[in-house]
């Protein structure tokens, strides 16, 4: 029904096929390709030539075919209805395809990805012959049990109210009030449509100085990630990168959680599927479904769409966060993610780069990591959001000096290096703790001094410091083994030891284990540190280490990371007891 | 409009496994094409790339014999098919999917696309079933579970095909009589390999639930193509439409990738690690995701792929990429093959990520996923003393360290080690890694809650029941 002279396809390779008659046809706008309607998007044009991505298996496609326009960008549609949703990379419902076309993604379909006929609880916030800018909320609607959306003047509008329905009931294609704009009355819906290669505006970025709580070990106490930062998890196969970025979505503390499952397994997202709605998250006690959007575009669908699916998902993320709230985007793989890049560009003939992949790689990259940040977001009143962006690479061979990688990390501020011997002993999170850093310690410090302590970052200081020691040492013991050591070396190997086993050790799969929170975070560490202390003072007053490691004592602390967080306190208390009392029991001053 | 049935004798190239067509019409991307030789026979192959009135073919059964003017070759206006019906039970079919058994020609309950369509996540329903395989290394510490894709990495001279035929022989599902029906790949293997699967699917009087696809390493290379899409179609026909349990055997995908990679290099692509294609991911992800189970249907596909690592190196193309999309590895070590440990599978770095759905209360036992930590733990910590012990010698460790380098060991020739007959079930291997650990002070087995050592370390049982 487009008004436009459909152009015919000249040529079919894989994913991108060429077409002629093209005169007028813009970059990036969508196309439907073929007798079968395939979704497409320009991605190059020459003269009357346009060649299109095609986000479906083109098997079948015959040049002569016709290629019809859209006139309009890639966009998403925004509005009640997206969380709790799965969509693949370019924002198609899964749960209705599925019921649609049954277990196998078929061809062709347009569908919906907002429920056109559903009608939501809308509440006007604003009144009649209000004067309103781009981003000022004309109302809200309760999405989900955590969720409320706010309804807002899309960015591009600005003017006076001139009608605002009552609150009630409407579906998101009825009109909920009127603006007169500059360029004439318009209708304002609940539902918006955004360009996904279009970053969403804001009214200036922010300082990232409060952390982003993961409830994960290594990562809250040694390389910690703001709320508006980003972070990489590069990782050979099978070393945690999935598992990360699950615990994240799961467990840290943004309100809004996108989750990008880009060219990896269908099973894991089905796992995300079948887990995520019996979660409870540990701060509302709402199944975390219900903060929470997939976008799946496994490796076995087509890869264009892979492609795209990046940029549905942060528009989505940008959207959440110009209503006020903190989101996370995890996105796995970004590696797939680049090879999708790369792929298109081989069929484009471009120059390639870096291992073959575009030369555009690395300004592909920063843009995206771009998206990210805290910012103070359009409308006037003055409102705060943050995306916080979590991208696994998965570096061919584990190493880590191929591109995209590299790329990543020159832009992303924390490094989450896994590593392959560690994921071996079954050493989880399979994080290394001495080449992994955060750039965002200093800024948080203010934060863990107000909301934990002062002690916090001292502890951080001296734990990481005692694993630097123990690397070294360890090296010396390879050489002329453990006798060489003095006691008071062995101290800083035990030491060392608990840190990584009954600190860094951190089990997802056991529930009093997989999330830790604040508090017990900085007790654990301070009994480990305290442990070290007597230790030491053992060997000051000549009493052999041995006695000190098989107190009883210690096999509480080594278990110490199943005790529940609300006893955890007081099981401190007792614990730091009766290490004392037993230290003075084997003569210790 | 189709023009299916015109035969064009327009070629205008002809360039390792390519034909160059030219002038053709209404030839849609992917078409299978048929091809007639100077001498008359017959060959199939299908379009990669269609435009400017030009289709390139590669064709399956290679271009030996083809020519620039009396080679024919005909569009079909489909896509490549394969027919399917219950009768391909106990049957052999070559790399393209024609009987070589010598027996009747298939009569087609239907003719299914060979690349399949892709999953729809959503339809996903997470596999959690144990298989046992009777073979402690997997069950105990990798456990597969149903409609899981789980590769064996191993390399030339190893016994991979013993092991992978162990476990076609012992996989069931505990307290399930359903038989898995087999589907087995063969992709430039050996006719020697080829006979140590069927001989011992005979011996075994299974061979009427196993169906064969078999392209030998005489064979043409390019059919390797084709060879596994076959078979998973074929997987999928029985899986889905006739409600089996099906075990797919993909041996060997090296051979298979080293086809991918004669295609690529003979279209001129950029070439990316080692020569393979940069898309080399994607296309096996659209050979290894055809497994799992599926919501409202009964069957499921279990993908066992068998690859040799070239050099032993896992950071190669083949396993790396593997590694990236299957649901963990199982590593067949030369190491452990060296000191005449049978089957040679290394725990530490064989991984099963599905395995923790389907073990514990219920499904295998309470104590599992525990005894599985602790014995990771313990053999890895064990091995580390091994080299430590080649500088230093064992006098220099302490009583504890001398304990674990014991006890990885034991852990080696009593766990790993089995038969290659003995199907140990799940019992047997868990009372056997509690007896391994019981050596250890009990202060030792951290990853062990105190609960489950009183009711299951073998010095307290007797006590409990
Ligand atoms: N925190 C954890 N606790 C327990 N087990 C873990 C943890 N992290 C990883 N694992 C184990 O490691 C396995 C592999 O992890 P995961 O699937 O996240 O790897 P990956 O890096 O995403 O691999 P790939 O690149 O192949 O997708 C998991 O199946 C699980 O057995
Ligand atoms: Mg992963």
């Amino acid at each position: 029904m487009s008004s436009f002279k459909p152009g015919k396809i000249e040529r079919v390779a894989g994913p991108v096929i060429v077409a002629g008659d093209m005169l007028g046809a813009q970059m990036y706008e969508v196309v439907r390709v073929g007798d079968q309607g395939l979704i497409g998007e320009i991605i190059k044009i020459e003269q009357d030539r346009a060649t299109v991505q095609v986000y479906e298996e083109t098997a079948g496609i015959r040049p002569g075919e016709k290629v019809e326009r859209s006139g309009k960008p890639l966009s998403v549609e925004l509005g009640p209805g997206i969380t709790g949703q799965i969509y693949d990379g370019i924002q198609r419902p899964l749960t209705i395809l599925f019921e649609k076309t049954g277990p196998f993604v078929r061809r062709g379909l347009t569908l919906p990805p907002i429920d056109k006929g559903k009608k939501w609880h809308f509440v006007p916030t604003t009144k009649s012959h209000a004067t309103v800018t781009a981003g000022d909320i004309i109302g809200h609607v309760k999405e989900t049990s955590l969720i409320t959306q706010q309804i807002m003047i899309p960015q591009n509008l600005s003017g006076k109210i001139t009608s605002i329905v009552n609150e009630g009931d409407y579906t998101v294609g009825e009109p909920v009030g009127e603006l007169d704009s500059p360029g004439g009355p318009v209708p304002l819906f609940m539902l918006n449509t955004w360009p996904v290669r279009t970053a969403r505006g804001f009214k200036r970025k922010l300082p990232s100085n409060t952390p982003l709580l993961t409830g994960q070990r290594i990562i809250d106490f040694f390389f910690p990630i703001a709320k508006g930062g980003t972070a990489t998890i590069p990782g050979a196969f099978g070393t945690g990168k999935t598992m990360a970025q699950q615990q994240l979505a799961k467990w840290a503390d943004a309100s809004v959680i996108v989750y990008v499952g880009c060219g990896e397994r269908g099973n894991e997202m089905a796992e995300v599927l079948e887990t995520f709605p019996k979660l409870v998250d540990p701060r509302s006690g709402e199944p975390i479904m219900n903060r929470t959007v997939l976008i799946a575009n496994t490796s076995n669908m087509p890869i264009a769409a892979r492609e795209a699916s990046v940029y549905t998902g942060i528009t989505i993320a940008e959207y959440y966060r110009d209503m006020g709230y903190d989101v996370a985007l995890m996105a796995d793989s970004t590696s797939r993610w680049a090879e999708a890049m790369r792929e298109i560009s081989g069929r484009l003939e471009e120059m390639p780069g870096e291992e073959g992949y575009p030369a555009y790689l690395a300004s592909k990259l920063a843009e995206f990591y771009e998206r990210s940040g805290r910012v103070e977001v359009l409308g006037s009143d003055t409102r705060v959001g943050s995306i916080s962006i979590v991208g696994a690479v998965s570096p061919p061979g584990g190493d880590f000096s191929e591109p995209v990688t590299q790329n990543t990390l020159r832009i992303a501020k924390v490094f989450w290096s896994l590593d392959t011997d560690l994921a071996a002993r079954r050493h989880f999170p399979a994080i290394n703790w001495l080449t992994s850093y955060s750039l965002y310690t200093d800024i948080l410090d203010d934060w863990y001094r107000k909301e934990i302590g002062p002690e916090w970052t001292m502890m951080r200081k001296e734990a990481m410091n005692l694993l630097q020691r123990d690397d070294e040492l360890r090296e010396i013991v390879m050489l002329v083994g453990p006798d060489a050591l003095s006691e008071s070396q062995r101290v800083i190997l035990e030491t060392a030891r608990m840190i990584k086993e009954d600190f860094l050790m951190q089990a997802a799969y056991n529930p009093s284990d997989t999330y830790c929170d604040k508090i017990k975070i900085d007790l654990m560490i301070k009994l480990i540190l305290d442990y070290h202390k007597i230790m030491q003072k053992a060997v000051d007053e000549n009493i052999p280490l041995q006695k000190i490691l098989d107190l009883p004592v210690k096999i509480e602390i080594d278990r110490m990371r199943l005790t529940a967080a609300d006893n955890f306190p007081s099981f401190a208390e007792r614990i730091e007891e009766e290490l004392n009392k037993e230290f003075k029991s084997i003569g210790g001053k | 409009m189709s023009l299916a049935g015109l035969e064009y004798t327009t070629i205008k190239e002809i360039s390792g496994p390519l034909l160059f067509v030219e002038s053709v019409r209404g030839v849609g991307y992917g078409e299978l094409a048929r091809i007639k030789t100077p001498s008359g026979e017959e060959r199939r192959g299908q379009v990669l790339e269609i435009g400017g009135g030009v289709a390139v073919v590669q064709v399956f059964e290679g271009t030996t014999g083809l020519d620039v003017g009396k080679t024919r070759v005909r569009f079909t206006g489909e896509t490549v098919k394969l027919p399917v019906s219950n009768d391909m039970l106990g049957r052999i079919f070559d790399g393209s999917g024609r009987p070589i058994d010598g027996g009747p020609r298939i009569i087609p309950d239907d003719y299914l696309d060979v690349n399949g369509n892709p999953i729809n996540p959503f339809a996903r329903e997470y596999p959690r079933e144990f298989i046992q395989t009777g073979i402690s290394t997997i069950d105990g510490m990798n456990t597969l579970v149903r409609g899981q894709k789980l590769p064996l990495f191993s390399a030339s001279g190893l016994p991979h095909n013993a092991v992978a035929a162990q476990i076609a022989r012992q996989a069931k599902v505990v307290g399930s009589d359903e038989p898995f029906t087999t589907i087995f790949a063969a992709m430039g293997i050996t006719a020697d390999e080829l006979r140590y699967f069927r001989d011992d699917f005979e011996k075994q009087g299974a061979f009427d639930h196993v169906t064969m696809f078999v392209n030998l390493a005489d064979d043409p290379a390019i059919e390797r193509i084709l060879t596994p899409r076959l078979a998973l179609t074929a997987a999928e026909y029985f899986a889905i439409k006739q409600g089996n349990h099906v075990l797919v055997i993909l041996t060997d995908m090296t051979n298979y990738a080293e086809s991918l990679r004669e295609i690529s290099a003979a279209r001129e692509e950029v070439p990316g690690r080692r020569g393979y294609p940069g898309y080399m991911y994607t296309d096996l992800a659209t050979i290894y995701e055809r497994a799992g189970r599926l919501h409202g249907t009964k069957g499921s596909i279990t993908q066992m792929p068998i690859l040799t690592m070239p050099g032993d190196d896992k950071t190669h193309p083949v396993p790396d990429l593997t590694g990236y999309i299957t649901e963990g590895q199982l590593m067949v070590d030369r190491s452990l093959h060296r000191k005449g440990i049978y089957p040679p599978i290394d725990p530490a770095p064989s991984l099963s990520r599905l395995m923790k759905e389907g073990i514990g209360k219920g499904k295998t036992r309470e104590d599992h996923r525990e005894v599985s930590d602790q014995l990771y733990y313990a053999f890895a910590e064990g091995r580390s003393f091994r080299d430590l012990v080649a500088v230093v010698g064992e006098e220099a460790l302490s009583a504890r360290d001398k304990l674990y380098l014991q006890f990885a060991d034991e852990f080696e020739r009593k766990f790993i080690n089995q038969g290659l007959y003995e199907n140990r079930d799940i019992d047997t291997t868990l009372d056997l890694g509690w007896n391994l650990l019981s050596v250890l002070p009990e202060t030792e087995l951290k990853r062990i809650d105190p609960a489950t050592i009183k009711k299951w370390l073998p010095k307290n049982r007797g006590k409990n029941n």
